[in-house]
């Protein structure tokens, strides 16, 4: 039981090319795949994140082959080989879990470096994995330190300032295939959040007009309210591209939802006036032979990653400074780690009972000057006994660990180091 | 004493045309806003020193110089160079100069290679026509010289944004939009121009002969030339043809411009072979 750990195996845009990711992506919600990853054997604690570019799975445990493969077939599906799929993973365990999970809520390992979307995407998984008690007191730890962390860097490195969104690619993008984007017109597919904030660059670059088409008419009528357009339903999809310069997909669809052959004949009616279209739903709306056709641009989501990989070497310096204060935290928190474990916490409380016994016995025989020896052994050993026997019971509930068959170490110990103010010290 | 001059003046123009090139390339990798501010600086002085070169000779001849093939061609290069410092002046296309300015070393480099000698020209020949009608075709080669260029970009940029690979020539090189919009203003002037100058040619052929078309291989060539470039208009304006069919139809329509010249006029003793 000592030998419990962080466990984290993850896909991302790195290690997993689009096609397999969206096949694993999570996209009914948290619920389900948390309720089923909590029921894998020898899993504790566990936590659960899925965007669009990357599912990662963290879980306490204990580090091995056994767990290795459960998460895999978790992840991967009940027939899948584990070792086809290990190529497209990572796995981390310990110290070095902590240290991925600081690097990707501090956006160093996103597709665009320093974007803020990644911390608000963790919070909510989190929030998700603690409604549903599936995080313990070392994922609750381990993800407020987390907040924190991508905080500090935030605001003590200039990694946001110069952070380049997917919008900004997708702006980039645009100017090189328009020139001006005064005169044209954005469609939104999908109302996505992201999708919101590309339109929202887009309309600060000038863009005319948004039009939103969404499944449900209500959401795309908030969402066009926001930029002053209209929404349409979703069937008048494709009418709609007659009119549209810059369409932006982001739907939660399964499969896809614009072919190319529906795509080819509004080419003629436009005049063969060019259409960019920006895929960012993963799994993909848009096929990918849209690219083929004249005169259209299809970006995916894996596309634009490489207009974003152009900015890089500006931001690769405050990425440098944001690294150091991941590895710093990183130790904070193995020194924290350590001390939640058994034989420390008992010493330290121990310790902390001795030293009040020793500072209030200084006090008070200090006072009384005419004591013999003999008398001041006494007062000792009664002070002595005294914290013995007060420390004997938490002790005793420390070390029992027969509790129900479930090992409750850890919560135990966060309980007494709370209630006898052990963490005080490092919380200041 | 005045050939002294005028070899001096061809002399002048062949280095500040390279130092303008080269001076472009090097804007083109530094992308540093100063080098190319000098390097149209030199461009500018190149097509003064051109314009001077023109204007000697045609104080040698006696005539407005444009017969010989080294004449033509050196006209071809002062038009190109002036038709785009009056193109830069409306608006910019990004790093366009570069490429023009090797353009027009080329034709420059093409016509030091040619005799620079200056050839009795015909009587039958003589007449006002001839500087008009060579001027004006030579002007609608210029700026089908410049949708070329403009044409050969795009390709280059489209491509990688086709592909996705984004390389050298994607950050350096204009928006695929400004590069249509600068085929088609060129491929609107060369047109009228070659228009023009297929007019003015039939009328000095009628002066000269008494009628206004001859079956010469040049003027069949150059009919081919209009009607490839009437068809680039006309689809361009109906059915919408842009982009990248438009730049192709650009490189090819200049091919045949090219061809027009080194393969059909000078072969055959250019201008000297009317009316034989």
């Amino acid at each position: 039981m000592g030998s419990d750990s962080f466990i984290l195996l993850g896909v991302n845009h790195k290690t997993t090319p689009v096609e397999i990711r969206e096949k694993i992506a999570l996209s009914g919600g948290y619920e389900e795949p948390l309720q089923r990853l909590k029921t894998i054997s020898g899993c504790r604690e566990c936590f659960l994140l899925s965007t669009c570019n990357r599912v990662e799975l963290l879980v306490v445990g204990e580090p091995g082959p056994a767990m290795e493969e459960q998460l895999i077939r978790f992840l991967f599906g009940e027939t899948a080989v584990a070792d086809d799929c290990r190529g497209y993973i990572y796995i981390y365990s310990g110290i070095d879990a902590v240290s991925h999970l600081f690097t990707v809520a501090a956006s160093l390992d996103s597709l665009i470096v320093g974007e803020a979307q990644i911390l608000g995407q963790i919070k909510e998984a989190y929030r998700y994995a603690s409604s549903l008690h599936c995080t313990g007191p070392l994922l609750n730890r381990l993800l407020h330190k987390t907040f924190s962390v991508a905080k500090r860097i935030r605001t003590e490195t200039g990694i946001g300032s110069s952070a380049v969104s997917i919008s900004s690619a997708a702006v980039e993008l645009a100017r090189k295939i328009f020139g001006d984007l005064r005169d044209k017109r954005v469609l939104l597919v999908g109302a996505g959040e992201m999708a919101e904030l590309a339109a929202q660059h887009l309309v600060g670059q000038g863009a005319l007009s948004v039009t939103v088409a969404n499944r449900t008419l209500s959401r795309a009528v908030d969402l066009a309210k926001r930029f002053d357009g209209h929404a349409v339903s979703f069937e008048e999809l494709v009418p709609q591209l007659e009119h549209a310069d810059i369409i932006i997909s982001s739907t939660g669809a399964p499969n896809i939802i614009l072919e190319k052959d529906q795509v080819k004949p509004v080419m003629r009616t436009r005049r063969n006036k060019p259409l960019f279209f920006i895929d960012i739903a993963v799994p993909r709306d848009l096929d990918p032979g849209l690219n083929d056709l004249e005169n259209v641009y299809l970006y995916d989501i894996d596309d634009l990653s490489q207009v974003v990989e152009m900015n890089r070497s500006e931001r690769d310096r405050e990425a440098k400074k944001a690294e150091r204060i991941v590895e710093e935290e990183t130790i904070k928190f193995q020194r924290w780690q350590e001390g939640m474990a058994l034989t420390p916490t008992i010493l330290e409380l121990r310790g902390k009972a001795d030293e009040i016994c020793r500072q209030e016995l200084e006090k008070t025989l200090g006072r009384m000057a005419n004591l013999t020896a003999g008398e001041r052994q006494s007062f000792e050993k009664m002070a002595a006994a005294i914290t013995a026997k007060i420390l004997h019971d938490p002790l005793q509930y420390l070390k029992d660990d027969s509790c129900g068959g479930r090992d409750n170490t850890q919560i135990k110990v966060e309980t007494v180091r709370n209630v006898f103010g052990l963490n005080k010290n490092e919380r200041q | 004493m005045m050939n002294e001059m005028s070899y001096l003046f061809f002399l002048a123009v062949l280095g500040t045309t390279l130092l303008s090139c080269i001076l472009y390339v090097v804007f083109f990798v530094s992308q540093n806003a100063k080098v190319r501010v000098v390097a149209r600086g030199v461009l500018l002085l190149s097509g003064v020193l051109q314009t001077l070169y023109i204007g000697s000779r045609y104080l040698i001849a006696g005539y407005t110089p444009i017969t010989s093939q080294h004449e033509a061609v050196v006209f071809f290069a002062w038009a190109a160079t002036w038709a785009y410092l009056s193109f830069r002046w409306r608006y910019t296309v990004k790093n366009f100069g570069t490429f023009v300015a090797m353009l027009i070393m080329l034709l420059l480099l093409a016509a030091s290679f040619a005799s620079r000698d200056i050839l009795p020209l015909k009587p039958v020949l003589q007449s006002w026509w001839l500087p008009v009608h060579a001027g004006v075709s030579l002007f609608a080669y210029a700026f089908f010289s410049l949708a070329f260029c403009g044409g050969l970009m795009y390709l280059l940029q489209e491509r990688e944004l086709k592909r996705k690979k984004f390389g050298y020539f994607f950050s350096r090189l204009p928006s695929l939009d400004a590069l249509d919009q600068l085929n088609s203003h060129c491929l609107a002037a060369g047109f009228a121009f070659l228009t023009l100058g297929i007019v003015t040619g039939s009328l000095w052929t009628r002066q000269a002969w008494g009628t206004y078309w001859q079956w010469h291989p040049k003027e069949i060539w150059s009919m081919i030339t209009w009607f490839v470039y009437l068809l680039q208009i006309h689809q361009r304006f109906t059915a919408g043809w842009r982009g990248k069919r438009a730049a192709v139809m650009a490189i090819a329509g200049f091919a045949i411009v090219i061809f027009t010249l080194w393969g059909v006029m000078y072969p055959l003793g250019g201008v000297q072979s009317y009316g034989q």
